[in-house]
């Protein structure tokens, strides 16, 4: 049995989807953007705070299905993960790296992002 | 072979890397989310490889994991990644 078929794995997909639709810039985190549990995930609160970006913050701690959920939603190892406009950006580094190089609120000015 | 050494050979092996420096930070994480009483959780990256010229930062780092994948699996909890294109 693999674990897209069964209905509580698809559950858990579309809660993503719909969560990642569900605003603008939305972030998967450990802990909340008041309180990051976790040193990459206030990173990443720290700088869309610093572009004045309003973000949706989900904490994954909150939620074990989510947590693994995610992971598998974009194939990818870690948390945090950022997405804009429903399209996944990567994790704190990736993040980082944009914002430095200016890259990040080019992205945002283009999609019509207010910060 | 510790995970930092088999990190090393993994990455070496798929991404024939030229440069290549991985630190086990995972002492800089202790009591937080993810870490172990065993450490070998958190690692540093920083490698430039020929494999990364003209991708996106997120097909780099897609790269590195996907060759980790095997680690992620047994414990691996978190890595720091900068990663650049090798002439």
């Amino acid at each position: 049995m693999t674990a897209a078929t069964t209905p509580q794995a698809s559950s858990t997909h579309d809660r993503i989807a719909a969560a990642v639709a569900s605003q603008d810039v939305v972030v998967f985190m450990k802990g909340t953007p008041q309180f990051p549990m976790c040193g990459f995930s206030g990173q990443v609160v720290q700088i869309l705070d610093h572009l004045g970006v309003p973000f949706k913050g989900i904490n994954v701690l909150d939620d074990g299905d989510i947590r693994q959920g995610i992971k598998d939603f974009t194939n990818w190892p870690t948390i945090p993960q950022i997405f804009i406009k429903g399209e996944f950006i990567g994790g704190c580094d990736i993040l980082r790296e944009m914002f430095q190089s200016g890259e990040l609120a080019s992205t945002l000015a283009e999609k019509g992002i207010a910060a | 072979m510790s995970r930092r050494d088999r990190i090393e050979q993994a990455l070496t092996a798929a991404l024939h890397p030229a440069t290549l420096d991985v630190r086990d930070e995972s002492h800089l994480h202790v009591g937080h989310a993810g870490a172990r009483p065993g450490g070998e959780t958190h690692y540093r990256i920083i490698i430039s490889a020929r494999a990364f010229q003209g991708t996106t930062l997120v097909a780099r780092h897609r790269l590195v994991n996907e060759a980790l994948r095997d680690e992620f699996a047994t414990g691996l909890h978190a890595l720091a990644i900068a990663a650049t294109p090798a002439n």
